[in-house]
């Protein structure tokens, strides 16, 4: 490929509707077919203060550069696709807005954005999830109960419900585990969101495959590699305390109370 | 093209891709307070194995020890010591936060108010002590000899 100036795309076509402002979005741009390394590409685009990162992406994609791939379903925040790390760090694309990443005393505002770490990067900013939901799938996050089926539902105290409550809201977006620089190390590890989604099931109630989820993490590639760095704690755009979750099937292990 | 490489690869190691690492990530303060009390881990495990050779020197002879001991008398070390007292007082901090985070139950809950505080008690405990420990150092070097 040519060396091409990094602003040399013509983003003229980018509809500016009125008060927008002029943003520089440094995209981490990577195509198997033709790069063998990942690269920087900017794109001088308007946008508004209530815009979305998003809504920056898919101007780029419409009027720019079709070839640009990302993941993106509903769009707001609740089916989890559009993971990606926005400046410097994992955040949803559809839930983070223009006007918190403007900088300040009216200086030039650029947003970096690249794919989610520590997982195979496609294209763009577009990742293989197939390891995450591996380590989603090992934990078996499902409700096992043995013995007869009762005739009615099976019923939960409030208190009961609330105990797992927190865990309940994870949508697999993958931000969390790919912000944890464990993950980032070694692959292995089950990485935050296995922990929490074995969290949810393990302090259900009405669930009796509690002891094999802990002793499926108390493994060498289990819990115990956790070293409280808080990363997916912040990372986490519903607001779960992975982190506390973590600790909890840690000292679940430890002391053998569920 | 593309699924000629898809057939002959697994699932989570198709071509062209590759786990991306590189860029920087600007995570939680809970991150940076691990990486420091590695750094910190690995200097004060420096130090202990120095300490342990130049101790053990007594078993050969004293005057070598003293000989060893009297290098150490110098400005230069007098700063590396005061860089130690930093080292092993934000390590055995972040020791204790590490250790309510690990067993108390709302410690995960209070782990940035415990940074900033022990980050306080670290400056507030440095600052009298390096005054204290290079106060010598210094007054020997500039002080115009009284």
């Amino acid at each position: 490929m040519t060396a091409v100036a990094e602003n040399a795309h013509d983003t003229s076509q980018i509809p500016a509707p009125e008060g927008s402002v002029t943003i520089t979005v440094k995209i981490l741009r990577f195509n198997p077919e033709l790069d063998t390394e990942p690269h920087w590409e900017s794109y001088d685009v308007p946008a508004l203060p209530t815009d979305r990162v998003l809504n920056l992406l898919f101007n780029i994609k419409n009027y720019v550069d079709g070839t640009l791939a990302f993941r993106r379903s509903c769009a707001h925040g609740i089916c989890g696709s559009d993971a990606m790390q926005i400046n410097g760090i994992n955040r949803l694309a559809c839930k983070v807005l223009v006007k918190d990443l403007l900088a300040k005393d009216g200086k030039r505002t650029t947003v970096t954005v690249a794919p989610i770490k520590g997982l195979p990067t496609m294209k763009d900013l577009y990742v293989d999830m197939e390891p995450f939901f591996e380590a989603y799938r090992a934990v078996k996050p499902y409700l096992i109960a043995y013995g007869n089926e009762p005739t009615r539902e099976r019923i939960q105290s409030q208190a009961d419900r609330e105990r797992f409550d927190d865990t309940t809201k994870c949508i697999l977006c993958a931000a969390c585990t790919s912000s944890c620089p464990v993950y980032w190390a070694d692959g292995s590890y089950f990485g935050p969101a296995a922990i929490v989604n074995a969290h949810r099931f393990i302090f259900d109630s009405r669930d009796e495959g509690s002891e094999e989820r802990l002793d499926i993490l108390n493994d060498a590639e289990g819990v115990w590699r956790c070293r409280t760095t808080f990363n997916c704690t912040d990372a986490c755009p519903r607001g779960i305390q992975v982190t506390k979750a973590i600790q909890e099937v840690k000292r679940a292990l430890l002391f053998k109370r569920v | 093209m593309s699924t000629s490489t898809a057939e002959t690869a697994g699932a989570s190691d198709r071509a062209g891709a590759a786990r991306r690492s590189g860029t920087f990530y600007r995570g939680d303060p809970g991150m940076w307070s691990w990486v420091l009390h590695r750094i910190t881990g690995v200097l004060t495990f420096f130090f202990l194995f120095v300490h342990v050779l130049d101790t053990a020197l007594v078993r050969v002879s004293p005057n070598a020890y003293d000989e060893v001991i009297e290098t150490y008398k110098t400005p230069f070390v007098n700063l590396l010591e005061v860089a130690l007292v930093g080292a092993v007082l934000y390590h055995a901090l972040n020791g204790i936060r590490v250790i309510l985070v690990d067993f108390w139950a709302k410690g995960t809950q209070y782990q940035k108010v415990m940074l900033w505080s022990l980050i306080g008690v670290w400056v507030i405990v440095m600052v009298p002590g390096t005054y204290f420990m290079l106060e010598r150092t210094v007054s020997e070097l500039f002080g115009g000899g009284n």
